[in-house]
């Protein structure tokens, strides 16, 4: 509960910070609109040749869709802004002030700068999420759902986890923004239903950069093609990966040395 | 100077690699529900043109639209602008240089893809003749176009709006995305008579033999028609964004 509460403060400062500037917001709809418009129009060309794409119908891929924009809105909301300023402050020592803090120093560090209007990319994934559950229609029953919500969450933490990882290594290695931008590039990939790539290239989506987790997944389950083992599996996934997050953010912490002065 | 920098030539292989590969899977795909064959691509051919493709983009393809922003807002431009040349000479040594020297990176990765996804080429001699000038030209069109609207930075700092638009028009319209003859028809039509076909899908499709000679010919002289189009417009834009510039924060 004090967790959240420390997330809305961070997030009301966000929202006090840009407010002023609301021009952006409308430069960012705009932005979002297109993307989602340029996915969608995709979508259309694909499907005008086929009835399914490998296995997907196109309302099961127009779910994968708003999942896609949904989950990666959510990163760009929060985690890779409050990220790259943890790796910023690793390199400049300014993580000192957040050390002294009496809250948890990897919580301060993973939701520390909120970009809001960003919330256009998680608001546009819920249109389309909506969109493609009403028309998936009658279908889809609670367990679907309460199936959907635990791969979410699973994926969630995996993708956090994922990211805290690669930031965490900037005790290590200082300039590590290189690596997250390989992240958001491979992010695109999962546009798509991993199940379409070739074994190679979904075990790098599945494990390597989880993707597959946050996007694919999730959206299976409202395709109803979710079984009980793989959700099992993205929850000890999930599980393992928070667990390395958390003990290499310590190991992280012993060996940074403070601000240079 | 680039070659210190290996991680960022990863990502730069990541990013130019994964879209062209992503774009093949799923149209083999595709191609797989619908009895193995779509809009005349069977599988093999679809990996032979988003193959090719792959290279024929990192021939034509700039960065010069993400860069005038921080040129104008930062005021380097005025160092350029006090050089006795025009800074499009620059710009393009810059382009062609580095270039040359991720060529070697992005031929390695061709080669690996046609290994795992086994294209099919069957290239006759004269579409191989008019292929080398349908890419040099296709260059020229995408340089000028994209040098042109890079300056836009003149007139607004928010370019970033202005890029996506035009990165969206050049997914679908210059064949990245499909083949142009899978579009529906008037998307078709819009990337002919729009520069968009003669910057990208052009010299894939002569080299997959996918137009006849004469159609080869009408379109480089098309190409050369657009060269000169854009020419012209720089030249306009460039003097009436010049008198505009006015160096925020030199």
């Amino acid at each position: 509960m004090r967790y959240l509460r420390l997330l809305w403060t961070f997030f009301r400062v966000g929202v006090m910070g840009e407010i002023a500037y609301r021009a952006n917001f409308f430069v960012q709809l705009f932005e979002s609109l297109l993307e989602l418009g340029t996915a969608i129009a995709g979508l259309a060309v694909i499907f005008s040749y086929t009835s399914t794409l490998g296995g997907w119908t196109p309302d099961q891929v127009l779910a994968l869709v708003g999942v896609f924009f949904l989950v990666g809105g959510a990163i760009r909301l929060v985690i890779q802004p409050s990220l790259e300023q943890l790796i910023e402050s690793v390199r400049d020592g300014t993580l000192d002030f957040t050390l002294v803090k009496p809250e948890d120093a990897q919580l301060l560090s993973s939701i520390q700068r909120v970009e809001i209007w960003k919330l256009t990319d998680v608001g546009l994934g819920l249109v389309v999420l909506a969109v493609a559950l009403v028309r998936l229609g009658s279908g889809l029953g609670a367990l679907h759902a309460a199936g959907f919500a635990a791969a979410l969450i699973a994926g969630g933490v995996i993708v956090y986890s994922f990211w805290m990882i690669l930031a965490t290594s900037a005790f290590w290695l200082v300039r590590v923004e290189n690596i997250l931008m390989v992240f958001q590039s491979m992010y695109e990939a999962g546009r798509w239903p991993v199940s379409i790539y070739p074994g190679w290239l979904r075990f790098a989506l599945t494990f390597i950069v989880p993707v597959a987790f946050a996007v694919t997944v999730p959206a299976q389950a409202l395709a109803g093609r979710l079984t009980w083992q793989v959700l099992a599996g993205a929850w000890l996934f999930a599980a393992a990966l928070f667990t390395a997050a958390r003990l290499f953010w310590r190991a992280g912490l012993r060996r940074y040395g403070g601000a240079s002065a | 100077m680039m070659l210190q920098y290996r991680a960022s030539l990863v990502i730069w292989l990541i990013s130019h690699v994964l879209d062209p590969l992503v774009y093949l899977v799923v149209w083999t795909t595709v191609s797989r529900s619908s009895g193995g064959s779509v809009g005349g691509y069977d599988a093999a051919q679809f990996a032979a043109y988003f193959i090719v493709l792959m290279l024929v983009n990192h021939v034509t393809y700039t960065w010069i639209m993400f860069e005038y922003e921080y040129r104008v807002r930062h005021g380097s431009l005025s160092f350029a602008l006090l050089r006795p040349v025009h800074p499009i000479h620059s710009d393009l040594a810059d382009n062609i240089s580095s270039k040359i020297i991720t060529l070697p990176l992005i031929l390695a990765a061709a080669g690996i893809l046609a290994l795992i996804f086994h294209p099919v080429f069957q290239v006759q001699p004269w579409a191989a003749a008019a292929f080398l000038p349908a890419l040099l030209l296709a260059f020229g069109v995408r340089f000028l176009m994209e040098w042109t609207l890079a300056l836009a930075a003149f007139w607004t700092t928010r370019v970033s709006a202005i890029n996506q638009v035009y990165f969206i028009a050049a997914l679908f319209l210059s064949g990245q995305m499909a083949p142009l003859s899978l579009l529906p028809a008037p998307l078709r039509l819009a990337a002919s008579i729009l520069p968009f076909r003669w910057t990208t899908s052009f010299p894939v499709e002569i080299l997959l033999g996918r137009v006849g000679w004469t159609e080869a010919l009408t379109g480089l002289c098309v190409q050369a028609g657009w060269i000169l189009v854009c020419l012209l417009l720089l030249r306009l834009v460039w003097r009436a964004g010049v008198r505009v510039y006015s160096a925020v924060g030199a």
